[in-house]
């Protein structure tokens, strides 16, 4: 095939312009110049790797960012309290060494690393530590907006003017090594959440010196100090050296001072090429060694040309939601259950889904707590859903079908086949589909959102390893997308939920989770979990040591070239 | 002659505010919004309302019209929210438009390289070879979907034979300094020898691409205006005088067949913004069009606004330039009566 | 008003210039006759329009149901190769490319026709009111029609395009058509006023036949000679406009009915494994497009007068 590729493209450039011939030949000796260049780039340590991205970072203080490619730079630049294990969404230490709570779950003491500097040379201890929690805590204005803070309010709820409930108490310096966290109640997901990008410890110093929290709302967007912008200062094994903005290029270099195993890499270039075949023959061409979301239809072809493709542990679900609001034959739970037979995940996933891909049967992967194989699985039985659907008076069921455009997603690669696919199985069983497709930013997510589609296409990628952070986020608030507050056992399923995150027993709260899932699947059924999908990324052969990790937290300080 | 052109820059004015004024309305009224852009899966319709309501996008539009126009007055244009979330409409302006403008300069510059010469030649030889081969080139040129030229010269010279790079506008690992913000003048100020010549790079294949259009149409123009040339009586009268061939063909010939043709180059700013949509996504150049594409995608309002205004007025700005060049040549213009006016 | 506009007026001219419309006619098509040129444009365009119209009938396999029943893999970019039954194999979600392509003429065809026929249709109702009430009316009109020509065609399609709350083929080809309804106004409007002080128009107002026949029966109908060859041009923009729009993720999401915009767009990142997914479609755009374009282009210079001597 590559072979072939050579001698037309050959032929092609030999019919081409004799202008392009004489500029591209003065190109190629300059080119083996570079490649000269680069020669040194091939011991153990040491070199320049440029990876590329799908977007631009927003800024470089997490705290204020929800987007990944802002995230993707900060994971290298800062440190949380916890981290994930390498790999896995596993709890690990982090800046914090241990840690221990009272038996009710709402005081923590964190014993935390010694010798930890952030770049600007200031130490890292408690005082750092709470001095971040406060400033997350006392957010003002602008910094209180959901597009600003999105993070924090997910997970601690609201801020010291106790507008809204918060889940944050205080924070007290015990000794420099000792800090003890409060909290208002118990939640699952505590200490995890600390591992989360946007929880990172930050340097006071450099963060007063240049305004961190001063974000404004400016016109219909909003406007971020300098310390976010150029002055970033973590612990991290890499620190910020520049954003070339014009040519959309995040430079990081080696922090030398760094606490641990220090980088391997001189030189961390981070560039957006939002397009993504456009990634793919960047990586061909050897201008970048690396990167994210390469299209599972490309996966065979990367991996014959001598690429790595490495394969993150699916941690997201893609799920086909049911609405409860508008058609009121969708709130009989036959119904529900006859679209759940109609559709062949097997199939589908076989058809549709890169390799590694599961069908799901909760809405959240086995690697979470409270995953449970004894649920109703719903196999593929069009017979058994015609029956279904005669049963509930529904023979001529009639729906509003929404579909996503623009989009992919790493649950869901390629939204239009997918959708194909389905409708093909709903078809059959006899149902009538009001189709309507509409791009993601443009309506789709508004439409969904406000419960105006009967069936619709959207998953989740998880953040951190709790089922609150799939489940919690879905049906806590019965004013969901589902609707289900619509539905009789709506109010029953979000109470059922908030119960399970605030059970501190760790025994007790699996066993909730699992009966959770089980209802969700049999009496429940507001969504139909479909898929599982791993996504990956693809590094040149001589890249080694990137671990690819469920939560997209890949670091590259143990990355080397040859 | 300053009467007119001051007409014309007032009705310039006039263009750029009824024309935000429709952009404004027409982007709002747009489905779907920034707020989903921000907010992605994680959205409820609790936070939703919230942020909808901190954008002050439940304004009525015409309030929103006016506190735009306000802040616009002083130069605010809003900031992105899409795009590069954060700088402002003007910063994401200022460091695209070079990169746009490099582009477009090297894709006429090889137009006019290619098909003024060319031009010349067919109309010489009418009927010849040459001539019958570059007109269906010329045509084909326009009948080639702009964005599949530029992914067939992407896929052939920069990942198959590796002669340029792929992507981008420059190596990330230069350290080149940045003055004006045009990398290939940048490089060339600073000395920085490497960067003026990687950046160089960076751009011949997109400006090959973008170059087609107007490539085609300014073969086609300098074709017809020499032969419209050769026709006229002072080249037989030069010939009969017994001037030879290339001092005709300096004298003569060409100089005046120029006109029309750079009153053509002219013309073709719009052509190559809207080439400059498609080929800046085959080739991720972070320039104007790449940050359109974005936009629309991302529903970024104030850089959507503000980079269709100034887009269409450099267009009008170009067109007036045109016109006044026209008009220096052409008294008529000038009192009014032409151009169909 | 700029310099782009006085190319369209240019063009309204040509017309204007012979008050003997039949005649002018006549003679051009003499020259075309034997212009090599416009015989090849004119044989892509016939044979386009045949295919395209018998492509239900030629079409071997449904262009919507998986050649191989659900064999392909999607996901792995397994797809089926040429083989007898189907010579051209199938696409990236395993269905017939040659019924594809068959039947993405008949599409084309429609967005090509429909685009430039509301085009025309626009342009006709702004054009004729101008060019026939003139005053306030044609300077209102006209305004509107050169804020729209400030924005460049694509861009202003692309606007379009996301307007609309569900698009599909129908949006696709009202975006492109929105653009060139100021391209046909304003050259309708140049041809009709360039007649106004003409002989023939004078006579007839002489004569005592009322405006409204006047504008109808005399001044539109010998305004069509550039609307014609306009229209042919068009076809081949709107054509590659919406190729553009399918490439930049605004065309039709329901592929069911494939366009060959849509299918190269939707080639695009199975290039380089499969570059004749993308090959296909864009030979027959490009051949299609230039058959409409060497059409037009010899129409216009059979009409116009300097061409005559």
């Amino acid at each position: 095939m590559v072979q072939s590729r050579k001698v037309r493209t050959g032929r092609l450039a030999a019919v081409g312009l004799s202008a392009v011939l004489v500029l591209s030949a003065c190109a190629e000796s300059q080119r083996g110049q570079n490649d000269q260049g680069a020669g040194d780039a091939t011991a153990k340590a040491g070199g320049t790797m440029t990876f590329a991205t799908e977007g631009a970072p927003k800024l470089f203080d997490p705290f204020f960012a929800t987007d990944g490619a802002t995230f993707r730079t900060s994971q290298q630049i800062f440190e949380g309290l916890v981290e994930f294990k390498p790999g896995t969404a596993e709890v690990e230490a982090g800046l914090a060494e241990k840690w221990e709570s009272t038996p009710d779950g709402k005081q923590w003491t964190f014993t935390l690393r010694k010798g930890a500097k952030f770049h600007d040379g200031t130490e890292f201890n408690a005082d750092a530590a709470c001095y971040n929690f406060n400033r997350w805590y006392n957010q003002k204005g602008a910094g209180q907006s959901p597009a600003v803070t999105g993070y924090w309010q997910d997970n601690f709820g609201g801020f010291s003017d106790g507008a809204k409930p918060s889940l944050f108490k205080s924070c007290t310096v015990k000794d420099p090594q000792t800090a003890v966290v409060e909290l208002t109640s118990y939640t699952s997901k505590f200490p995890d959440i600390l591992g989360l990008p946007s929880f990172a410890m930050q340097s006071p110093t450099a963060m007063k010196q240049h305004n961190a929290d001063n974000v404004v709302q400016q016109g219909d967007s909003f406007v971020y100090p300098a310390y976010g912008q150029e002055h970033p200062s973590g612990t991290g094994p890499f620190k910020f050296s520049k954003y070339d903005k014009a040519n959309g290029t995040v430079e990081l270099v080696r922090n030398e001072d760094y606490w641990g195993t220090k980088a391997l890499l001189d030189k961390l270039i981070l560039r957006a090429i939002p397009d993504e075949t456009a990634r793919k023959q960047a990586l061909q061409s050897g201008d970048v060694q690396g990167y994210d979301l390469p299209s599972p239809a490309d996966w065979d072809q990367l991996k014959k040309d001598g690429h790595k493709l490495l394969i993150r542990p699916a941690f997201n679900v893609m799920y086909l939601g049911i609405g409860q609001k508008n058609n009121a034959k969708l709130r009989d739970l036959k119904v529900r259950q006859a679209i759940a037979h109609a559709i062949d995940r097997e199939g589908l996933i076989k058809q549709q889904y890169p390799e590694g891909a599961k069908v799901a049967e909760n809405l959240y992967p086995d690697t979470v707590s409270g995953w449970t194989a004894d649920v109703q699985k719903y196999e593929y039985n069009p017979e058994k859903a015609k029956t279904l659907l005669a049963e509930a008076g529904a023979s001529n069921l009639e729906v509003t079908f929404y579909w996503p455009t623009e989009v992919t997603r790493p649950y869901m690669p390629n939204p239009r086949d997918i959708f194909g696919f389905i409708r093909g199985n709903l078809e059959a069983i006899g149902m009538k589909l009001n189709v309507v497709s509409k791009p993601w930013n443009g309506g789709y997510l508004e439409d969904v959102d406000q419960a105006k589609a009967d069936v619709f296409l959207l998953g989740w990628n998880g953040d951190y390893n709790t089922p609150d952070n799939f489940i919690g986020n879905f049906f806590s608030d019965p004013n969901n997308r589902f609707a289900t507050g619509s539905a009789t056992w709506g109010a029953q399923l979000s109470a059922e939920i908030k119960a399970a995150d605030a059970e501190p027993d760790t025994n007790k709260r699996k066993a909730m989770y699992e009966a959770l899932n089980k209802k969700l699947k049999a009496e429940y059924l507001p969504a139909i979990p479909v898929a599982h999908s791993p996504p990956a990324l693809v590094t040149s052969a001589k890249v080694s040591g990137l671990v690819p990790s469920p939560l997209t937290d890949e670091r590259f300080h143990t990355v080397s070239l040859g | 002659m300053l009467r007119y052109t001051v007409r014309r820059l007032l009705q310039l004015v006039l263009v750029v505010v009824a024309l935000s004024l429709l952009l404004f309305a027409w982007l709002r009224s747009l489905p779907g919004g920034p707020v989903s852009a921000l907010l992605g899966e994680r959205a409820t319709p609790a936070l939703r309302a919230q942020l909808t309501a901190e954008l002050g996008l439940d304004q009525p539009i015409f309030v929103q019209y006016f506190k735009f126009l306000g802040r616009a007055l002083s130069g605010d244009f809003g900031v992105s929210t899409g795009v590069q979330p954060g700088d402002s409409a003007m910063e994401i302006f200022l460091q695209r438009f070079p990169a746009t403008l490099e582009l477009s300069v090297l894709a006429i510059l090889i137009a006019v390289a290619v098909g003024i010469p060319l031009g010349y030649l067919a109309a010489r030889r009418r009927g010849g070879v040459l001539d019958n081969l570059s007109v269906v080139g010329s045509l084909i040129g326009v009948a080639v979907p702009v964005f599949f030229l530029a992914f067939v010269l992407k896929q052939v010279f920069a990942v198959e034979l590796g002669w340029f790079p792929t992507t981008g506008r420059q190596e990330g690992g230069l350290d080149a300094t940045r003055v004006t913000g045009f990398f290939v003048l940048d490089g060339l100020i600073t000395r920085e020898w490497d960067a003026a010549w990687d950046a160089v790079k960076h751009l011949i294949l997109p400006a090959i691409a973008l170059s087609s259009i107007p490539f085609s149409v300014i073969f086609r123009i300098t074709r017809a205006s020499v032969l419209d040339v050769l026709d006229e009586d002072f080249v037989r009268t030069a010939e009969s005088k017994g001037l030879t061939t290339p001092v005709i063909r300096r004298r003569h010939v060409l100089r005046n067949a120029m006109l029309p043709v750079v009153t053509t180059i002219g013309l073709q700013t719009g052509a190559l913004l809207a080439g400059a949509v498609l080929t800046e996504k085959v080739f991720a150049f972070p320039g104007i069009g790449q940050a359109l594409a974005i936009g629309f995608e991302r529903r970024d309002y104030p850089v959507l606004l503000l980079l269709i205004l100034c887009a269409a007025g450099v267009f009008v700005l170009v067109n007036l330039a045109v016109d006044l060049s026209y008009a220096v040549i052409d008294p008529r213009i000038r009192s009014g009566s032409g151009g169909g006016r | 008003m700029t310099a782009r506009t006085d190319k369209i007026d240019k063009l309204a001219q040509h017309t204007a210039r012979s008050d003997a419309g039949v005649s002018l006619a006549a003679a051009a098509w003499r020259r075309l006759r034997r212009n090599p040129v416009f015989l090849l444009g004119a044989a892509i365009v016939v044979a386009f329009v045949v295919l395209a119209l018998l492509a239900p009938l030629l079409a071997p396999h449904d262009p919507a149901e998986p050649m191989l029943g659900d064999q392909v893999v999607r996901a792995r970019n397994e797809i089926p190769p040429s083989q007898p039954g189907h010579p051209l194999g199938g696409d990236q979600v395993g269905r017939d490319l040659l019924s594809r392509l068959l039947v993405g003429a008949q599409q084309t065809l429609l967005v090509g026709v429909l685009a430039t026929l509301i085009g025309l249709a626009g342009g006709l109702v702004l054009g004729t009111l101008a060019g026939a009430l003139s005053g306030w009316v044609d300077t209102v009109v006209m305004r509107v029609v050169d804020v729209m020509l400030s924005i460049p065609g694509l861009l202003l399609a692309v606007s379009i395009g996301s307007l609309f709350a569900q698009p599909n083929q129908y949006t696709v080809i009202l975006a492109v058509a929105i653009v060139q309804i100021p391209v046909f106004a304003r050259l309708l409007r140049g041809s009709m006023l360039a007649q106004r002080h003409s002989d023939h128009v004078l006579a007839a107002r002489a004569l005592g036949v009322r405006e409204r026949a006047i504008v109808f029966r005399h001044m539109l109908p010998n305004s069509l000679g550039p609307v014609i060859v306009q229209a042919t041009l068009v076809l081949a923009i709107a054509i590659i406009e919406a190729a553009g729009l399918s490439f930049l993720g605004l065309g039709n999401p329901d592929d069911r009915l494939p366009e060959w915009g849509q299918m190269l767009g939707q080639a695009q990142n199975v290039i380089d494994s499969h570059p004749e997914l993308a090959f296909w479609p864009a030979g027959c755009i490009v051949v299609v497009a230039l058959g409409f374009t060497l059409v037009g282009e010899s129409l216009r210079e059979a009409l116009d007068p300097k061409s005559r001597r």
